[in-house]
């Protein structure tokens, strides 16, 4: 197996999610510049101008090329999975000065940049094993603009679900113009503290349009979006009819006593790419 | 309306200003965040190594990159205004900045600050890195590099008609943010 060449397209996939904007995103942005007017419809404007240059150009489109944060799906019968975190952190670091990404981590102690975008824990990878030999690695690269406005709700069971689509609406008409609307908002419903917030990342991989399977959860979805955008923060916060594109729930069951509630926020730039690597090491970037 | 300004603009230029107008500039702007507002607040006005009133500032931390000893801007959009809130109103006093560019607004303390020293803050497009670092022509200058890191340090810009910027907030009290609040 290659693994240098399995590192160069870890490098690529990063790449792809930094400069091209997936097409379920553009879609729903060009639906908002249909739809907006006056300073609205100027910031959509810069922003589809904006993914056009940095696609053409293979720039990363925004400055903040985020936390890098991997997705991972690792087949069982992979010959080589000893390797994967190595061959991730390294890529990481090789796309730094490659592409390049903003020196992004921090000792939160010391006040340092670690200078090649890792450091404890980061890049932030998340496994799952599923059957079968290849493995399937997404990159989201989170930018702390949004992150800032991630929420964590520990209600009291009583207040139902109407109590949770409060909290939701509430807190994203706080965050404002903070999160570069329009966002993509993440919701994980149930579990315990860590869990909601991470279903509500998790939530995240689901392009932008498509609805929940079940179809209560469905319909909540379809409710927050419209409450959401009802309150008119708009574009940018600036004022307007778009203040998200998607939300996306996902829920976990819960402790009697806990109803937790966990917001991750993604701004406007919803990065992600994909990747499939075979067991022979040969890899597709999509 | 729409304006296209020389930076450093005077003061009846920018009472000109209305919240909702659409502005350009040219000229020279420096980025500073948490840490360079933070350490700028802390030295001595005459010990810096450039006038921050003959710029705009930009809450931006760029990502750059060095070509033999010259650096470019590959992406450089606007960073969260509302970090530097507890900075502002002071920092707009000691160095006489008349025009702020960000994103996502400033609060009360800033907003009173823009009015008392006829200043505004603008808004361009969070995230559009790509086409805020098409509208730099040269960076005549960084500092601080070394101790803040590429994100905090202050870096000077050179900017030819940088916009669309959106005036959020004027020198007459007005906030557009405040306004969608209510």
């Amino acid at each position: 197996m290659n693994f240098d060449d399995i590192k160069h397209g870890i490098v690529l996939l990063i790449k792809k999610a930094e400069t091209e904007l997936p097409d379920d995103v553009v879609k729903a942005l060009k639906k908002a510049y249909e739809i907006e007017e006056g300073v609205a419809k100027i910031q959509i404007k810069a922003i589809l101008e904006n993914i056009d240059l940095a696609k053409k150009s293979q720039r990363p489109m925004c400055q903040d090329t985020g936390i890098q944060t991997f997705f991972v799906k690792v087949g069982v019968d992979f010959p080589n999975i000893n390797k994967l975190k190595d061959l991730i952190t390294d890529a990481v670091k090789k796309a730094t000065v490659e592409i390049p990404l903003r020196p992004n981590t921090v000792d939160p102690f010391k006040g340092d940049n670690h200078k090649d975008n890792t450091g404890d824990y980061i890049p932030y990878i998340t496994w799952d094993f599923v059957e079968g030999d290849k493995v399937f690695i997404t990159s989201l690269p989170k930018g702390g603009g949004s992150e800032n406005m991630s929420k964590l709700g520990m209600l009291k069971p009583g207040v139902g679900i109407e109590g949770v689509k409060d909290f939701v609406v509430n807190e994203m008409i706080n965050a404002a113009g903070n999160p570069c609307p329009p966002t993509i908002v993440g919701v994980g419903i149930g579990g315990g503290a860590d869990l909601a917030l991470k279903l509500g990342k998790k939530s995240l991989l689901r392009p932008v349009g498509i609805r929940h399977e079940d179809k209560t959860i469905a319909a909540m979805e379809e409710e927050l979006i419209k409450r959401i955008n009802d309150s008119g923060i708009g574009p940018m916060g600036l004022g307007g009819k778009t203040t998200v594109l998607d939300v996306h729930i996902e829920k976990a069951h819960r402790h009697p006593a806990s109803l937790p509630v966990g917001i991750a926020v993604q701004c406007w730039a919803d990065r992600r790419a994909h990747m499939v690597i075979n067991p022979d090491g040969s890899w597709e970037v999509k | 309306m729409e304006y296209h300004l020389d930076i450093p603009a005077g003061k009846d230029e920018i009472k000109k200003l209305k919240v909702g107008d659409i502005l350009y500039i040219t000229g020279k702007i420096f980025t500073a965040r948490d840490e360079a507002h933070h350490m700028m607040l802390e030295k001595d006005k005459d010990s810096l190594p450039f006038n921050p009133a003959e710029m705009a500032l930009f809450h931006c931390g760029p990502l750059m990159k060095k070509t033999g000893d010259k650096w470019q801007v590959v992406s450089a959009g606007p960073t969260t205004s509302s970090r530097m809130e507890i900075f502002e109103d002071e920092f707009i006093e000691k160095y006489g900045i008349n025009i702020i560019i960000g994103k996502g607004g400033m609060g009360n303390r800033t907003e009173k600050a823009l009015q008392k020293h006829i200043a505004v803050y603008t808004a361009y497009t969070g995230g559009a890195g790509a086409l805020a670092a098409d509208k730099v022509k040269d960076v005549p200058g960084v500092y601080w590099l070394d101790e803040l890191g590429m994100p905090e340090a202050a870096w000077i810009f050179e900017v030819k008609e940088f916009g669309p910027l959106i005036v959020a907030i004027d020198s007459h009290g007005k906030s557009i943010y405040r306004e969608l609040k209510k």
